[in-house]
């Protein structure tokens, strides 16, 4: 027991000391594998940890969603339809939502406008969101001037504005009066952007969606478990940049690999000649091998799962911020929750440290099993 | 000390850290509850129905809400929304159907 | 004692290109002793060296050891031959690493890493603590005099200390027997001579040297106890010098 370890030690002693032998070469092969595995790390992280936020926050989204379409585009939704969805057993509320966006021609931002509850709204008071609040530079109770579709100003008081931590939700949000709301945009009275429908038990979700898509057949329910999967499916593996990415570190990676698999240089091959020579057997050549694969990239597995971990949940990932910003003006930066995937961590394992490992392996064998009298005629 | 027993250590405090990883995740989870039930409230009320992550486009901003044609006004493929367009895609038919 | 009997020693058999570098080899080495191996150039002496090394296997007859401590698990301890032509490659192994020490011709040292390193290389896998092999490296090459080199990688060090490095990694398992093929080829008339006085101690601790050499320094040395002059394979002339 203590000679195993002893002898792995040894070996892996001797694999340090030939690895820091060509230290430029192998520091930036370590540097380029970190920097695979952290940008793969940091994409899984990023996109876990967006889906599972939606996934908590979209829990109390509304049951239902209607919409109507007019030639195929959304269109307002007259009260005359809340009241008859209101009718239909098995629903217990149906509130018309008011929502628009807002374009500021100051600054390019596009706001999203929405009217709040009767009750709590009060007219010509506003309340935003921290990104209104930082594009405009605003503190509570100073004054926000916004131009309605009439060309007459609408001055609002900001009475508060929605903590950062909300940012998730809330970052480009105006929440104004319906009377204000109204005249902004001159929206015609008696009509709703949508309704949101609220169900008393959810198994009867579908059959309530039926019934207003019968009685309404302009109508579009949208349930809340397709806004879930929605959330779900935009951050699929599969979108856009998400598979650049990941196409393009796995293919530099396999380009590296291959380069490694396939070249054994003569030193190389020379210096599994001596080892052979002096004693050395074919298995201790190996574990020579599986450690000098094992050091590189066991190392650069751990220190870039670390820090992808610190960039999307300490630094809330400064390099994929830049990417959902794109040309928007108004950026929320929220702090995502953490959350590790052990599944995801175990099959970038397998994608990464197991066929590195096998490829600094697999072209020694044959060198390695070469007669040990064949470094004597060197 | 021999420089084998110092890469084990540093690799040993690595594979710590690692294991602390998720650790701290639940524990940041637990913690950030409170903080969660203010972002819910602020959903309920307001009867939201999308996450605030980009600003960009009609279809990014709202997914959930984006009627079948929001895509066709910048799509294909929407290079003009090139970043956050790739990343949050438009919803293609059958796509909010997995 | 070694024990050649009969040993033959083909490459390529069976085909065209079939050549026999060692034909039929019937031979005595004393133990504790200098034997120098003589012959022109191809005449099988690095082949025959090989294999009593267990480098390689004959084609056929067959090698005994006398009176070594084999490292062989099943060997009794009242019995003292080991024929090791028919042993399997891992105990073959096993004795090689306890009982030969190597000097090659062309010395053989990894580039890269140090002179201390290169010395204690051949101790690693044998699974022995690192503390204890490291200080009988410190020691041999306190008695070879290189110890201020230790640190020195050995792509800087000149031919006749590359030579010494190489005799203290031949020694560092502690064999009772040191083959070298061809050890002064590299090395001046000065040089070889150092190289026959150190051959010289290693015989009076008590190890048998085996010499593969056409340097008149080597096999005209008065130290040296037998010489076996080969030719074409076979051995023509085995004499007692003494
Ligand atoms: N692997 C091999 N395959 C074919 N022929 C070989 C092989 N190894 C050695 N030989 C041949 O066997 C013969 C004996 O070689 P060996 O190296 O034993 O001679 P040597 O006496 O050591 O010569 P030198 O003094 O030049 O070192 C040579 O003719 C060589 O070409
Ligand atoms: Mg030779």
């Amino acid at each position: 027991m203590k000679r195993a370890v002893e002898r792995h030690l040894n070996i892996l002693e001797f694999t340090l000391a030939s690895l820091l032998r060509r230290k430029a070469k192998n520091l930036s092969l370590l540097a380029m594998y970190l920097l695979v595995i952290f940008i793969l790390a940091s994409l899984l992280f990023f996109v876990t940890g967006l889906k599972r936020e939606a996934a908590v926050i979209l829990n109390d989204a509304p049951d239902m969603v209607v919409q109507r379409l007019v030639a195929g585009r959304q269109d307002l939704v007259p009260d005359g339809y809340a009241a008859e969805i209101a009718a239909i057993r098995g629903v217990t509320a149906v509130r018309p939502r008011l929502w628009g966006y807002y374009y500021d021609a100051l600054n390019g931002a596009n706001y999203t406008v929405m009217a709040g509850d009767d009750t709590t709204a009060i007219s010509e008071k506003a309340t935003i969101g921290a990104g209104v609040a930082k594009v405009r530079n605003l503190a509570v109770g100073d004054l926000l001037p916004l131009i309605s579709y009439d060309k007459a100003p609408l001055l609002l008081e900001i009475s508060a504005i929605f903590p950062s931590a909300s940012n998730l939700v809330a970052a480009d949000m105006i929440v104004i009066s319906p009377v204000d709301f109204q005249q902004l945009f001159n929206f015609p009275s008696g009509q709703a952007t949508d309704l949101a429908v609220t169900v008393r038990n959810a198994k009867e979700l579908p059959t309530v969606a039926a019934k207003i898509a019968a009685r309404f057949p302009d109508s579009r329910p949208i349930l809340k478990s397709e806004i879930q999967r929605t959330y779900q499916s935009v951050f699929d593996w599969r979108g856009g940049m998400t598979l650049i990415i990941l196409a393009s570190s796995l293919l530099s990676f396999i380009i590296f690999a291959w380069d490694k698999a396939t070249g054994l240089s003569a030193e190389e091959r020379k210096e599994i000649g001596i080892l052979k020579s002096i004693g050395w057997e074919t298995s201790d050549v190996l574990l020579l091998k599986f450690w000098e694969g094992l050091v590189i990239s066991l190392t650069a597995f751990l220190l870039g799962v670390i820090l992808a971990y610190g960039h999307v949940f300490f630094l809330s990932a400064p390099l994929f911020a830049q990417a959902l910003k794109g040309w928007s003006v108004i950026y929320p930066d929220f702090k995502l929750m953490p959350v590790v995937d052990a599944y995801q961590l175990a099959v970038l394992f397998f994608l990464t440290v197991v066929p590195y490992t096998t490829a600094t392996i697999i072209p020694c064998w044959r060198a390695a099993t070469i007669d040990p009298d064949a470094a004597m005629r060197y | 000390m021999r420089r084998s027993l110092q890469f084990l250590l540093f690799t040993g405090v690595s594979l710590i850290i690692f294991m602390l990883l998720p650790l701290h995740a639940l524990r940041a989870q637990q913690r950030s509850a409170d903080e969660l039930r203010e972002q819910s409230f602020l959903f309920k009320s307001l009867q939201l129905t999308d996450l605030c992550l980009t600003t960009e486009a009609r279809y990014t901003r709202h997914p959930a809400m984006a009627d079948r044609h929001a895509p066709f006004q910048s799509h294909p493929v929407a290079l003009e929304h090139f970043p956050s367009g790739s990343l949050i895609l438009p919803l293609l038919p059958g796509r909010d159907r997995l | 004692m070694i024990e050649l009997s009969g040993i033959t020693k083909s490459f390529n058999s069976g085909k065209s290109n079939q050549f026999t570098a060692v034909d039929n080899v019937t031979l005595v080495v004393n133990p504790q002793q200098i034997t120098v191996f003589k012959g022109p150039s191809g005449s099988g002496k690095t082949s025959l060296l090989t294999m009593i090394g267990c480098m390689a296997r004959p084609t056929s007859g067959r090698i005994f050891l006398r009176g070594v401590a084999a490292a062989v698990p099943f060997q009794q301890d009242g019995v003292e031959v080991v024929e090791i032509t028919s042993l399997p490659e891992r105990f073959l192994n096993d004795i090689r690493r306890s009982t030969f020490g190597f000097i090659f011709q062309q010395f053989n040292l990894v580039k890269g890493i140090t002179v201390l390193e290169n010395v204690m290389l051949p101790a690693y896998p044998t699974g022995e603590g690192r503390a204890d092999f490291r200080a009988r490296a410190l020691d041999l090459l306190e008695q070879f005099n290189i110890a201020r080199l230790s640190g020195q990688r050995v792509e800087l060090l000149s031919g006749g200390e590359l030579q010494r490095v190489a005799i203290a990694r031949a020694l560092i398992n502690n064999p009772s027997i040191v083959i070298a093929d061809e050890p002064t080829a590299h090395l001046d008339t000065k040089l070889s001579q150092e190289f026959m006085a150190i051959v010289g101690r290693l015989k009076g601790e008590g190890k048998s040297v085996l010499i593969a050499s056409h340097d008149p320094i080597v096999f005209d040395s008065a130290l040296v106890d037998s010489l076996v002059e080969m030719r074409d394979g076979a051995v023509i002339n085995s004499r007692s010098c003494r």
